[in-house]
């Protein structure tokens, strides 16, 4: 896709790479949740209704913050593990881009790593909100 | 954890051939993603099934279709005589007992399930009733469908709605809910049993004590009728509602009881057509009861399979299902506290087909995901009870609840299951 930012990409590249590594869903999943360990936290004075994504079963906080050039800088949380991971993802592939690239970014490599299951909207994981509510925040800014 | 295995209970009915009962649900014999076999356990959101009342549905599509109560042609006839006939196998089925003026079956309006009823009872005995002083009594462990059609038409007529409280195992707080009743009480409207903690609830002594008082008695029987045998008459309650698909029916047809001497007092509540006696600008009369109910074309098809499931589940015999599903939850809550951390979640001494969990620290969410990839289907969440959840201080639980043709093999999946979910979380 033209309008694909090349670090975005590579970014989701490596996380298919990454995630290849594992034959079965269990690990998978065990590699998801280790990911969520290590998400950039939101600080827990904003896990506010402001920063809350709605729809999900779990709690979910996603905050984002201009940094330096425009770019967006995101963090978030979830009480529950696999959500936080597929926060995790999100915040790793699309974290400090330019908005323009963050609003237009192609989130295929989801599906590649077997996590296709969490994209639909009718899934209370809220993942689809989750991405509708960082790209708008990044259609706003761009 | 306990130190040692406790005693077994009697072990399951030998003569309750549950492959045999498997055997006519075809969407049990299925495998999800890799191929895990289907292992079924969130009956309480809706049961699969059998063949007998797809066929049902089946053969009414393909050879008796016709509208209701208006035709003079053949199919109309005897799609009318089938609908009606539901009637009087559903009035039997609950034991609604013979009013003073008209049949029993006369009391039975069909509904789109159990929410429908209520809303149906909060819009015409609600608003016809209720007036500014007035009170509806709730039970803090209500469904959302037996508190918001009470909020709203509380909001609406200035009644004001009162909770009965839950105590810590999850029972009713009986105590507490006699101190509440006053001769402002008009309604009390609880559960049967509870969909989250599979609580029985003392219905009886309720009614006893609600009509005391001079107050109605509404009762949520979703939970109830597919677990245990239902006798209205006995219950001594004013209106009951339930759901063809949490007992095997299809979606989109229920049910609601009520006092013929009620209903004939309430206001319609749909206009339109199948509902009138007579039309005309200068103003409209309504017909009898059930039918001023049941405006426009009812689900007749679903009316029909409703009845199929009714018959089938009397033709393998009520008794015997239950005794298979309450040795099979004696089971279930054993090998549950085998499991370290785990925490059941409403222990009350009359259950009914529900094991509600949490497991450690691990979000239900979670545990329904893990559990989903091992093919083994449960709910997770708050199961439409925010305000019991509030409670209980839980976001939420884990919930399996069994149906006629869960098995122990079953059971034991899912202990592997979280087992499985530990692990990963832990």
């Amino acid at each position: 896709m033209e309008t694909q930012s090349a670090t975005i990409d590579a970014r989701a590249d490596e996380l298919v790479a990454e995630f290849g590594l594992f034959d079965g869903w269990m690990g998978r999943y065990e590699h998801l949740i280790d990911l969520g360990r290590e998400i950039p936290q939101i600080a827990d004075a904003h896990k506010d209704d402001a920063h809350r994504i709605e729809g999900c079963q779990s709690k979910v906080w996603v905050r984002a913050e201009p940094g330096e050039g425009g770019r967006l800088r995101f963090t978030g949380d979830s009480n529950a593990a696999i959500t936080r991971g597929l926060a995790a993802l999100l915040i790793r592939v699309l974290d400090d881009q330019p908005p323009a690239d963050v609003a237009a970014a192609d989130l295929g490599f989801l599906g590649e790593i077997g996590m296709e299951e969490h994209l639909s909207p009718t899934r209370k994981n809220g993942l689809h909100a989750m991405v509708e509510q960082i790209k708008g925040r990044a259609r706003r800014a761009a | 954890m306990e130190a040692a295995r406790p005693q077994r209970e009697p072990a399951l009915d030998a003569d309750y051939d549950v492959e045999a009962v498997r055997a006519q649900f075809p969407a049990l014999q299925q495998e999800v993603y890799d191929e895990q076999p289907l292992v079924y356990l969130d009956n309480a959101a809706t049961t699969q099934k059998p063949q007998a009342v797809v066929d049902r549905l089946e053969r009414y599509y393909t050879r008796e279709n016709a509208n209701v109560h208006r035709g003079v042609h053949v199919l109309s006839q005897q799609a009318s005589s089938a609908y009606e006939a539901v009637r009087e196998r559903v009035a039997d089925f609950i034991g609604a007992p013979e009013p003073d003026r008209g049949p029993a079956h006369a009391q039975i309006v069909y509904t789109r399930g159990t929410t429908e009823a209520i809303n149906l009872v909060a819009a015409t005995w609600g608003r016809s009733e209720l007036e500014a002083g007035d009170e509806v009594l709730l039970s803090r462990m209500e469904h959302h469908s037996n508190i918001v059609p009470w909020q709203r038409i509380c909001e609406e007529t200035g009644a004001e709605l009162k909770v009965i409280p839950v105590t810590d195992r999850g029972e009713l707080d009986v105590e507490a809910l006699e101190a509440l009743l006053s001769e402002r009480t008009e309604l009390v409207a609880v559960t049967h049993v509870s969909n989250t903690l599979g609580t029985i609830n003392p219905v009886e002594r309720i009614t006893e004590k609600a009509h005391a008082a001079g107050a109605k008695v509404l009762v949520d029987g979703a939970q109830s009728v597919p677990h245990m045998e239902i006798d209205v008459a006995e219950l001594g309650v004013d209106f009951f509602c339930f759901s063809g698909h949490k007992m095997y029916g299809p979606t989109g047809i229920g049910a609601l009881y009520g006092r013929r001497k009620l209903l004939d007092a309430m206001p319609p509540y749909q206009g339109g057509g199948d509902m009138i006696d007579e039309v005309s600008f200068g103003g409209t009369t309504y017909a009898e009861v059930p039918h001023k109910f049941e405006a426009g074309t009812p689900s007749i098809a679903d009316v029909i399979a409703l009845g199929a499931a009714a018959a089938w589940l009397d033709d393998m015999g009520r008794e015997r299902v239950h005794e298979h599903e309450r040795a099979l939850l004696r089971y279930a809550t054993e090998r549950a506290r085998e499991i370290d951390d785990i925490r059941l979640i409403g222990t009350a001494r009359e259950k009914a087909s529900v094991l509600s969990f949490l497991l450690g620290d691990v979000h239900p969410y979670d545990a329904g995901t893990v559990l989903d990839r091992l093919g083994i289907a449960v709910r997770t969440g708050h199961h439409c009870t925010q305000p019991l959840m509030e409670r209980l201080e839980i976001p939420g639980t884990v919930r399996a609840s069994l149906a006629c043709y869960n098995t122990r093999e079953d059971i034991d999946r899912l202990a592997e299951g979280l087992e499985k979910v530990r692990t990963m979380f832990g």
